[in-house]
């Protein structure tokens, strides 16, 4: 029976993936809604205990690739790989309305850049008087206060450490979490209550989890708009952090 | 066919991937350059040009759509393999890089519509 167990463990590595992440984003459904009462989204709650889990891994195999290297759960490095990550990212792409963007005209494009060069400013700052020093680590560190696909994407794409690309996924985590968290609580102060506003937000707060669950709990019909130029967001991170930015911290360096 | 969706997301994300080498090539920098980024601005073109020529089916779609609602279990995984152990050294950096990025973006929001929502009407 064990040696059965062992030999499905080593060939069926993805397939266990799937399941394994697939129960785990249960769990985070339920905990959400029973635990927090949907204020915060489920994703969130399962990307927060996959990096409880990377740690746990870390602490119990000593090795560098969190869960992963958790005999039997090597599956996961390739289901998170790069590969597949990028394949997923590019494909939500579909879901982005040309017409309806272009209606956000000038205010979703100010918001977008805004919403991306604020955040990168602050984290390559931070980053900076922590003591990096590399335009590497500042750039992937600066991109991940973005958001935080913005800043694996970007690391991987630069050849930043693994620490440096956890916390930068740390980074976006916690702001997509303090996004979903404080904005029913800040609407009202920030004047988000029409569709105009739910898109200058979406395209200045980035992280799509975040802008989605904060707007859900806010009032559900604003969600679409923030969404909307929120799924600009990554791929405008995604296309310059790796390189206008990155030359530019490097330049400055 | 939903395979011709995947596919084409994958002939995208392919395309993509060259031409952010060649422009890191380009640019001397030793990394792919917003090969994402382009891959994603290629497929929004790609989806543009199907639904002109009404050649964008339901099962295409489907092929490209699966990936793109995989996306937060993927990121899921991707969390579930990152060295956390050496990231916790960092821990107040992550904390106050958080705090201030989403504290300066309410603050904006804040200003943009009242800046932008005035010229508008």
């Amino acid at each position: 029976m064990g040696e059965i167990v062992q030999k499905i463990l080593a060939d069926q590595g993805l397939v266990l993936a799937f399941a394994v992440v697939g129960g785990l984003m249960l769990a985070s459904v339920a905990v959400s809604r029973h635990l927090t009462g949907g204020r915060i989204h489920a994703s969130a709650i399962a990307i927060l205990a996959a990096l409880a889990l990377a740690w746990w891994g870390g602490v119990l195999t000593g090795g560098k690739k969190g869960l992963a290297d958790v005999p039997g759960l090597a599956g996961l490095a390739l289901m998170g790989g790069a590969m597949l990550r990028d394949f997923a990212i590019v494909a939500t792409a579909f879901e982005v309305d040309v017409i309806e963007a272009r209606k956000a005209g000038l205010m979703g494009v100010i918001a977008l850049a805004l919403g991306t060069i604020v955040p990168f400013a602050v984290g390559v700052g931070l980053a900076w008087s922590f003591g990096y020093r590399d335009a590497v680590s500042l750039t992937t560190l600066g991109a991940g206060t973005v958001t935080y696909i913005v800043g694996p994407v970007t690391g991987a794409a630069l050849g930043a450490s693994s620490p440096v690309i956890a916390l930068s996924i740390a980074t976006g985590v916690l702001k997509a979490v303090l996004v979903m968290t404080f904005t029913p609580m800040v609407a009202r102060l920030i004047g988000l209550d029409n569709p105009r506003s739910a898109m200058a937000f979406g395209g200045l707060m980035g992280t799509v989890s975040g802008v989605a669950g904060g707007l859900a709990a806010t009032d559900a019909r604003l969600v679409p708009y923030g969404a909307l130029t929120a799924t600009f967001h990554t791929g405008i991170g995604c296309l310059v952090c790796p390189s206008i930015f990155f030359l530019i911290v490097r330049a400055l360096a | 066919m939903a395979i011709y969706g995947t596919a084409l997301l994958a002939l995208c994300t392919l395309l993509g991937a060259v031409l952010g080498e060649l422009l890191g090539h380009v640019l001397h920098v030793k990394a792919n350059v917003g090969g994402v980024g382009l891959a994603m601005l290629l497929l929004i073109a790609a989806k543009a040009w199907l639904a002109r020529r009404g050649k964008l089916t339901p099962g295409l779609r489907l092929g490209v759509e699966f990936w793109g609602l995989m996306y937060i279990p993927i990121v899921v995984a991707m969390a579930a393999q990152q060295n956390v152990l050496a990231a916790l050294e960092g821990g107040p950096m992550v904390v106050i890089a958080g705090i201030s990025a989403v504290t300066l973006c309410f603050a904006l929001v804040a200003v943009l519509g009242r800046v932008m929502g005035g010229r508008h009407g």
